[in-house]
């Protein structure tokens, strides 16, 4: 029997009962849709995700001071004050290393003629540090340059929040405003950037040189408005910008640690260094050479601990990944028990179905159709069935998805593989519930079929 | 002249096992209820030459349909044999019978078995799917459509059967056994649903098909008024054959009855 009637068939036989045959594939039809709703949910947060960590700057790495250990004692992360700008020049010479910036930070006030705004982020940087975010292009002015970075000019970039806080839609190229009473010229805007993957908002932000941070803002900032930079910084500058040996607020290191270890002369230190590696592939290169160098700038012998923590986005990216895919897996698995209630549904009318067409399987045997066309049959028909309600369930569930979209305001994708996978667990489906029902159909005996009342 | 008649010795003999469709020897029936064994047909043995229009005929429950299922190989018989057209097929597959049947057979049942909510053009159509055949969409429609013509149903192409009178859905039903050519027509009964002018009708169209074709019919049923319209009564029983091979003579064939060239106009 030719594949197409057997199609033909089916889909007669489908349209001869049609309020019947909608019912029966209902299940199907939700099932589908469900699948396909939660995937085109699930990749559009997952893209979203990926957004985000692109807008952070992709590649990037975060390096951290570590902890600092000494007679046993452990220090908490970021108890030693290990990073230094000159690290940052360092590893920018690596060549897997696209972009280094010295980050540091501060968290003060800002305030622009009677107007006051902490924002979530001061940070004391580099030109550097727009490359690692990519941010480079401003919605105005000019980004510092380095001659502003060496000599710690008060000149500032102002993220899109601030623009609205504090000045209110006006533009703030060359306004002056004070962090910390420290004057600074606004000379550049940056441009929007929305929400981080944790929804805090990177537009609050203030970027200056970090010297001027550094020196200028941090020196007067009061430790217990300044959260990042700790008492120890000030006093470390206090001493000011030269301070010869090191200071008694380091760590004092053991006496056998310091004769084998002299410790290096550090003029300043900074919060954090921001790295971009060149590609994704170059990042865990970029981890053993940055890992490498700052070892050896910071003469850590062989088995001692590393005095610093390189932290890279795909720790993030896979925390957050894993959380959705969670989420996801465990809605699959409800719409997959729905298509299997859908299937158990198939099969049900199915049996019905060959049961009420008993005579017409008498009639079709008996003009010489054999058992394994019956099978056909009947498999083609619950195949069919449960595609089309597949089809409509993919409908439904695009559907679904754009009002969760369009209502919720989630981020939502379409899925090709979603849709793919749809049809062929509908297929299978068909196959796998339609099977008995058929294959009870043809073996029937024409005899008993044609006499079936 | 010795030689002559010989040779048309030899001949006629060839010829009469030639023409020789259907044989069956001493073939029985026998179903299983629970524990109980039901013998239905108890050694029957009949021949029916190609062309022939017989009747099988017997009261209710004399077991004409369990002789007509197994000569149509919807069944097979518990013993005995059963050769068609020289070829024994008492031992089939199920498979092989079904092949047999799509070729070389048509069905006419008493209930017109016609599939509900299904044209007339398509329920005639529907063998050809089941055919070895290559018959395309178009081919088979046109057959279809021709042998709707033919039993004069060519303007009811698109009726269902709810839509069609019993004659007419007769007619369908047997413009569906021809459609495949088939050498052999197997009529249960099927004038049982009908009033006696439609059965006359159906029975002057089996007889214009058999003499115009030289299909070879076999009618089952109880009404003495049908089976006069064949050539030949096989009278059934209790499962066994009353008269065996009566010679056609002894039946009185009515050419006097109304032509089916009327009929089938
Ligand atoms: N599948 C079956 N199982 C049991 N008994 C059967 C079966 N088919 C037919 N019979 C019995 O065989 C007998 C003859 O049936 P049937 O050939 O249909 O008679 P009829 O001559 O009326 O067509 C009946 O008594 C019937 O009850
Ligand atoms: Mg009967």
């Amino acid at each position: 029997m030719k594949s197409y009637r057997v199609l033909r068939t089916a889909f007669k036989a489908i349209r001869r009962n049609i309020m019947r045959s909608i019912l029966t594939t209902l299940g199907i039809m939700i099932g589908i849709s469900a699948v396909i709703t939660m995937m085109e949910i699930g990749k559009g947060s997952s893209s979203a995700i990926q957004r985000t960590i692109s807008s952070m700057g992709a590649n990037t790495l975060m390096i951290l001071p570590g902890t600092a250990s000494s007679g046993g004692v452990t220090f908490g992360s970021g108890s030693v004050m290990t990073l230094t700008p000159q690290d940052a020049e360092a590893i920018l010479k690596e060549p897997t290393v696209r972009a280094a910036a010295p980050v540091v930070r501060a968290r003060t006030q800002v305030i622009y003629r009677d107007r006051n705004w902490v924002p979530m982020y001061i940070y004391g940087t580099t030109y550097d540090f727009l490359e690692v975010r990519d941010w480079t292009d401003l919605s105005d002015g000019v980004v510092f340059t380095e001659e502003d970075v060496r000599t710690g000019n008060t000149v500032c970039l102002v993220g899109q929040t601030l623009v609205r806080e504090l000045f209110r839609g006006e533009s703030p190229l060359g306004k002056t405003l004070r962090v910390n009473n420290v004057t600074f010229k606004v000379i550049g805007v940056l441009s929007k950037k929305g929400g981080n993957m944790m929804g805090m908002d990177q537009d609050d932000i203030l970027v200056a040189p970090w010297t001027a941070i550094k020196f200028r803002v941090s020196r007067s900032t009061m430790g217990s408005i300044n959260q990042s930079s700790s008492s120890a910084q000030d006093s470390d500058v206090s001493n000011g910008l030269y301070p010869g040996s090191r200071t008694s607020l380091y760590p004092v290191p053991a006496e056998n640690q310091t004769t084998s270890r002299p410790n290096p002369v550090r003029f300043t230190n900074v919060d954090q260094i921001l790295v971009s590696a060149r590609s994704a592939e170059n990042v865990s290169a970029s981890i053993s050479q940055i890992t490498e160098l700052l070892r050896q700038r910071h003469r850590i012998q062989a088995g001692e601990p590393d005095d610093f923590v390189i932290r890279d986005m795909t720790e993030m990216t896979n925390a957050l990944t894993s959380t959705s895919r969670l989420m996801t897996n465990l809605l699959l698995g409800v719409a997959l028990i729905s298509l299997v209630v859908g299937g158990v549904g198939i099969m049900n009318i199915m049996l019905v179905s060959v049961t009420e067409r008993t005579r017409e399987i008498g009639v079709r045997m008996s003009v010489g159709a054999r058992g394994r066309d019956i099978l056909r049959q009947f498999l083609a028909e619950a195949v069919v069935l449960c595609l089309a309600g597949g089809a409509i369930g993919i409908m439904i569930g695009r559907g679904g998805s754009y009002l969760v979209r369009l209502l919720l305001n989630w981020p939502t994708e379409i899925s090709i593989p979603a849709i793919i996978a749809a049809v062929v667990v509908s297929v299978g489906v068909g196959i796998v519930f339609g099977y008995y029902p058929a294959w009870k159909a043809s073996r029937l005996d024409p005899i008993d079929a044609l006499r079936y009342e | 002249m010795h030689v002559g008649r010989l040779l048309t010795r030899e001949a006629s003999v060839l010829e009469r096992r030639e023409l020789k469709l259907i044989r069956v020897v001493d073939v029985h029936k026998t179903y299983l209820l629970g524990e109980i064994e039901l013998s239905v047909l108890k050694g029957i043995s009949l021949q029916i030459a190609r062309a022939e229009l017989v009747a099988l005929m017997g009261s209710s429950g004399s077991g004409k349909t369990t002789l007509m299922n197994i000569l149509g190989c919807l069944d097979r018989p518990t013993s005995g044999q059963y050769w068609l057209d020289g070829e024994d097929v008492s031992r089939l597959s199920a498979d092989q019978r079904a092949v047999i049947r799509n070729r070389k057979m048509g069905f006419v049942f008493q209930n017109f078995n016609l599939l509900p909510r299904t044209s007339a053009l398509e329920n005639v159509m529907m063998p050809l799917s089941y055919s070895h055949e290559h018959v395309s969409e178009r081919e088979a429609r046109r057959r279809a459509t021709s042998m709707l013509e033919r039993v004069g149903l060519g303007s009811r192409l698109d009726h269902e059967p709810s839509q069609l009178s019993g004659g007419q859905q007769q007619r369908v039903a047997i413009a569906r056994a021809l459609i495949n050519n088939p050498s052999l027509l197997f009529a249960d009964e099927p004038t049982g649903n009908l009033d006696s002018v439609t059965s006359r009708e159906i029975l002057s169209m089996f007889r214009q098909l058999n003499r115009e074709q030289g299909l070879t019919i076999v009618l089952v049923t109880h009404d003495p008024e049908v089976a006069r319209h064949a050539q030949r009564t096989i009278h059934i029983s209790d499962g066994s054959i009353q008269d065996g091979l009566r010679p056609a003579s002894a039946q009185p064939y009515l050419p006097g009855l109304k032509g089916p060239s009327e009929v089938c106009a």
